[in-house]
Parts: C-alpha cells; sequence; structure tokens
C-alpha cells in the first residue's frame, strides 16, 4: 500500500533526527514492522533508492525488524499467535482477545557516520 | 566511527499530528464527522444519499468526496442535499490528513454539524491513516463474500461501527453470516454493526437513529 508516501515520510523522520554537525552522513535506518501492517519491504527499498538521492541519506542501508502476531485472550490469558483462519482463544474459543504486538510501524533508530 | 541515535517515531506521525489538528477544528465548530470506508461498490455513496435524504431536514450536512479521478459521488452526495465538496486523490489510494485539511476551507463548518468522508474504495490503505474524523465506519456488503473480516483484518480491527449493506441478496448469494460475524467479533469484539439494505431501505432506520444520536451527543445540534 502507497509504499512511495510512507518511503517520503521515513525519509522525513531520518533527516530531522541527524544530528546538524557537517559533514555527516545518515549510512542505515532501522525500522519495525509489525506483522499487520500492509507494508512491502521490497517497495519502500525501491523507492528508497530514488528518493534519498542527493540527501544525507544516499545510499543509507535499510534494516527491517519484522513482529509477528500476537494475540491475548482476556477470558483465559492464553497468549497466541493467530492464524488467517482462526483468530479465536485455540484453547477456549473465546473471542474476548487483544492485539499484543503486530502492528507496530516505526523507525527505530538511525546510524549516522562522519 | 558510526553512531547510532535512538528515534523511536511512528512513520506516519506527520499525518497523525495534522489528524489531530483536523480534530480540534472541526470539534472547535461543533461538526461531528465520519470516515466512510469501503471496497469499490459496497454502498458508500448509496449510504451517504440514504443518509443525507433521511436526516437534512434535521440536520446541516456536508460530505467530503475522496475519489482517484471523477466527481460523480460528489455529484450524487449534493443531489441528495448535502453541501459536497470533491477530493482528487490523484491516483493516490486513500485520503490523508493532508488532504482532508485542505478540503475542510471549502465547507461551512460554523453551520454544519454532520461531515461524512467518502474515502477511497479501498479495504486496506485508508485503515493506516488517521483523518482526524471522531467515528470510522466500515460498509461490507453481501456480493464481497463472507470471508473479507479475515483477509482484511487491519480494517475491520480498526473500525467504530460496521455497516452490511445489500441484506436483500443474502437468498441469492453464498454467504455465511455466522462465519462473516465470527470473524468480525475476533478482529473487533462488540462492534456496533447494521444490518441493512440500501435498495430496499430495509435495517436502514436503525442506521439512521444511530448516526443521528451521534451527532446529537457530539455537536449538540
Amino acid at each position: 500500500m502507497h509504499e512511495l508516501a510512507v518511503t517520503e515520510s521515513i525519509l522525513e523522520i531520518a533527516l530531522r533526527h541527524a544530528p546538524s554537525r557537517e559533514p555527516v552522513r545518515i549510512i542505515g535506518l532501522y525500522l519495525v514492522i509489525g506483522q499487520l501492517s500492509s507494508i512491502v519491504d521490497d517497495s519502500i527499498q525501491f523507492y528508497w533508492d530514488i528518493i534519498s538521492e542527493g540527501t544525507l541519506a544516499q545510499g543509507a542501508l535499510l534494516h527491517f525488524r519484522r513482529i509477528p502476531a500476537e494475540m491475548s485472550c482476556q477470558n483465559c490469558g492464553n497468549r497466541y499467535a493467530p492464524s488467517e483462519q482462526a483468530l479465536a482463544c485455540p484453547r477456549c474459543s473465546s473471542v474476548q482477545i487483544q492485539l499484543v504486538t503486530g502492528d507496530e510501524f516505526y523507525l527505530e533508530s538511525i546510524e549516522v557516520e562522519g | 566511527m558510526s553512531q547510532r541515535i535512538p528515534v523511536i517515531e511512528k512513520i506516519l506521525s506527520a499525518n497523525d499530528r495534522l489528524a489531530q489538528k483536523n480534530r480540534a477544528l472541526l470539534d472547535n465548530n461543533g461538526v461531528f464527522a465520519m470516515n466512510l470506508m469501503a471496497s469499490p461498490g459496497a454502498g458508500k455513496t448509496s449510504l451517504i444519499e440514504k443518509t443525507v435524504q433521511a436526516l437534512k431536514d434535521r440536520l446541516q450536512l456536508a460530505v467530503i468526496d475522496g475519489d482517484v479521478a471523477t466527481s460523480l459521488d460528489a455529484d450524487r452526495a449534493a443531489a441528495a442535499g448535502a453541501v459536497a465538496v470533491q477530493v482528487n486523490t490523484g491516483g493516490e489510494c486513500h485520503l490523508d490528513a493532508v488532504m482532508l485539511s485542505q478540503a475542510l476551507p471549502q465547507i461551512d463548518l460554523k453551520t454544519t454539524d454532520l461531515l461524512i468522508v467518502e474515502n477511497v474504495g479501498n479495504l486496506i490503505c485508508p485503515s493506516g491513516f488517521q483523518l482526524g474524523t471522531h467515528k470510522s465506519i466500515l460498509i461490507a456488503s453481501i456480493p464481497e463474500g463472507d470471508d473479507k473480516p479475515y483477509k482484511y483484518p487491519g480494517m475491520y480491527r480498526g473500525v467504530d461501527a460496521l455497516v452490511i449493506n445489500k441484506i436483500d441478496l443474502l437468498p441469492y448469494v453464498p454467504f455465511d453470516m455466522d462465519y462473516f460475524r465470527r470473524g468480525v467479533e475476533a478482529l473487533n469484539p462488540g462492534l456496533v454493526t447494521f444490518p441493512l439494505s440500501c435498495r430496499t431501505s430495509e435495517g436502514l432506520p436503525a442506521w439512521i437513529n444511530w448516526v443521528l444520536a451521534q451527532t446529537i451527543q457530539a455537536s449538540g445540534a
């Protein structure tokens, strides 16, 4: 989905957090993406190579950390990985469940040199 | 020497900040706003027509229509009796807070009670972008199939109410309502749901009453 807008946003955040002293180069970005965030790594990489050109972050490597989805059952306390066809708790069949992890989408850190 | 600098910033934080501004602008003018999302053809525009027709004597209504290219939907909303503003997204698959902030000045917010935002027909992208509206509404429809909650969990998880449109087609298509509702319940327990048909108007009054009550509660209309 809309990876171009997303990639532009990533660049904007990275540049804003780079130290203002010169010369400095951003050589790596560490991104955290939950399993349920519909983001395609390859598309971001593709746009990144184009839109980072001519900026402090040109050529920076993108590192993706994927976080699997985990649900928590409010009824029996079970923690489990949801499957596509069975979201309810596999132990007690309750649907009183909460997402614990899986919808993350943030820039965790940047690596700079110089 | 290289150095790691912690950031911890949500990628869409710029959009989220602008969405908060939109919300403040709406609140300051006593406008209750809904974000209508659905796949193409689920009946967003039909539901808006029915809602506007039913409420135009009680409330001052405005509609902002997100569409990739045409103004067909905004024209229908205007014909039904609402102030309608068209936002062409120029190919974008969703509305975002920027687009809404550009459309809001075209409406007289001071006199508006209810603003309906019709998002681009899509079950993935719109769920990722807050607009600043008060309630997110998803319109599902019978012919889409009963597996949609399982295939688009992000959309079903994030909404405040669900309309199930085209229930008049239930006798003609294989749609297991129990299976569908189990999926919805797993993703969004206790979600308020309105099965209805825009064509026959069956089930429509419950939806209209809910919208009216929400608007009165929020805007004091």
